[in-house]
């Protein structure tokens, strides 16, 4: 499988916190890319590197290449609208717009140029219909976003970043904040989406990784442990640490 | 064994206190309605509708405070127009542009400075300034721009404390999914914060509503009608507490009364339409 984006020796420093160490790690075209590790060991900093939504944060340097699609990423010549229009992004809380479920799915075309009502209706039609939201919301598109349940939101979350045809969609924990059932229905909808989509998770729970992804990264304090096949990672991990993570003697 | 569940306990402070809290409330209650009740005492028997159509002329024998209802909204929408960019404007470029901290404070300390200043002070700078040396005169626009200054805090501040009460994972979603930042600003931000920012707003028009003491020595006293609204900004006018002030001044109790009662029922009616507007601009209220 082709590499989407090769990350080498990136380092980043909060002040004087130094976060990621010298990671190195490339993610597959068209597979589900898993980051696991405990609390502040650096997953989700990494993932958003790849989006470069760390550019809002003070004090924070980043070192080294982040390559999509062979292009640097951290290049000054980069414009962050069109790169996270190709790599999208869902948070750890679901955080649609106070606006209505229509206005949600239409606001990343509505940046990118989209005017057209036609165009618009369809695109939003689409992408719910891709996060297997349709069914649940088409008779009131144009109300709040805000009155529907936590799992529906998150979806909605999704489907908002696949309105603006992502290649790649990074996702922070997205089912942390969700009860069980629409939690499965999420993990579904992310095994749909890899064979168009190129897919990177954080998350805390190791069972979800080896459910759903394809390739499994393990972060400790800021550096990457490991890195390999799921199912070599959860079965022969070659590093103690890794080991003692996943049998649950810490985390 | 334990007491009885029965047994009480005399609780003298809290009986006390929750007797004094309720007094207060009772209390401020009591004089709002004193206060209206009397305006409406003194002022309905001495009310007639031709006190609203007419001018105050000797000639004419007439007495009538329509051009200074003129003016006062005249001077309210002005002094809006001037403050509203430059208050909500400032208050963006703190919370989401400034990046030096210590700049934010003395900024943030100097407005609520400026906030706390008489407004005598105001008066007597902005007829300094932008009457004798900008060469405004005794107009409106020297009253209004005097008062969009002291103004400006109240906007700003409000619409800053609207701004930080959005949550960060707004901001997220919209940059996540490449708006730039002044996209996110206008299509998530302010929308989001229209109900604090119109708060500070009608809170303004309160205030410029209430004011006498800057209006003096900026836009002076006049009561015509404007011959023409466009150049009537350059022209000198009087708004209803100015007026308020002068009959006062001379004695003439009923037209005083019948200025107040004009101006509680604009206060109210102000008072009503920022609930109003803040309850249709909430965009976290639910409607199905």
């Amino acid at each position: 499988m082709e590499n989407k984006i090769v990350a080498k020796n990136v380092n980043l420093h909060y002040g004087s916190k130094h976060a990621l160490k010298n990671v190195s790690l490339d993610i597959k075209e068209n597979a589900i890319t898993a980051f696991i590790g405990p609390s502040g060991c650096g997953k989700s900093t990494f993932l958003k590197t790849l989006n470069r939504m760390n550019d809002y944060v003070e004090n924070c340097k980043i070192e080294g290449t982040i390559l999509l699609d062979g292009e640097d990423v951290y290049d000054e010549k980069v414009d962050t609208t069109v790169l996270r229009k190709k790599v999208g992004m869902v948070f750890q809380q679901p955080n649609p717009f106070p606006m209505s479920i229509y206005d949600n799915i239409a606001y990343g075309p509505r940046i990118h140029g989209i005017k057209n009502k036609r165009e618009l209706d369809r695109i939003v039609e689409e992408s719910l219909k891709a996060a297997a939201l349709y069914d649940e919301v088409s008779d009131r598109l144009h109300t709040s976003a805000l009155g529907l349940s936590g799992g529906q939101q998150q979806r909605l979350c999704i489907a908002r970043a696949l309105a603006v045809q992502p290649d790649v969609i990074l996702l922070d924990e997205p089912t942390s904040a969700l009860d069980p059932i629409s939690t499965l229905k999420i993990e579904e909808l992310l095994l749909d989406l890899k064979d168009k989509y190129t897919i990177a998770i954080v998350t805390h729970n190791m069972q979800q990784a080896s459910r759903i992804a394809d390739y499994t990264a393990f972060f400790l304090v800021g550096e990457m442990i490991e890195y390999g096949q799921t199912k070599d990672i959860f079965s022969i991990p070659k590093d103690k640490r890794t080991e003692d993570y996943i049998t649950g003697r810490f985390g | 064994m334990t007491n009885s569940i029965f047994e009480k306990r005399k609780r003298i402070s809290d009986k006390s206190m929750s007797f004094f809290i309720y007094l207060s409330s009772l209390l401020s209650v009591f004089i709002l309605v004193v206060i209206i009740g009397y305006i409406l005492y003194r002022g309905l028997p001495v009310f007639n509708f031709s006190y609203l159509m007419n001018t105050t002329s000797i000639i004419n024998d007439t007495v009538g405070i329509l051009p200074n209802i003129i003016n006062t909204l005249y001077i309210i929408v002005l002094t809006l127009l001037i403050a509203c960019p430059i208050g909500i404007g400032g208050a963006i470029y703190l919370n989401e542009y400034a990046k030096n901290k210590k700049f934010v404070d003395v900024i943030s300390f100097t407005t609520e400075v400026l906030s706390g200043i008489p407004s005598i002070i105001y008066g007597l700078f902005g007829m300094l300034f932008f009457g004798t040396f900008c060469g405004f005169g005794f107009s409106i626009l020297t009253g209004s721009l005097t008062l969009a200054i002291m103004i400006l805090p109240i906007i700003s501040r409000n619409t800053q404390t609207a701004l930080e009460t959005v949550p960060k994972s707004y901001r997220e979603a919209a940059l996540g999914i490449g708006a730039t930042k002044w996209y996110m600003i206008r299509t998530v931000l302010l929308p989001s914060c229209m109900p604090g920012i119109l708060t500070g707003v009608i809170l303004a028009m309160g205030r410029i509503v209430a004011e006498s003491a800057a209006l003096l020595f900026t836009a002076g006293s006049v009561h015509v009608l404007p011959a023409n609204i466009f150049t009537h900004v350059l022209s000198s006018g009087g708004t209803l507490t100015i007026e308020l002030y002068l009959q006062m001044a001379k004695g003439n109790y009923d037209v005083a009364f019948v200025i107040a009662l004009v101006l509680i029922v604009i206060v109210l009616g102000l008072n009503m339409l920022a609930k109003l507007i803040t309850k249709k601009f909430d965009v976290h209220e639910v409607k199905n």
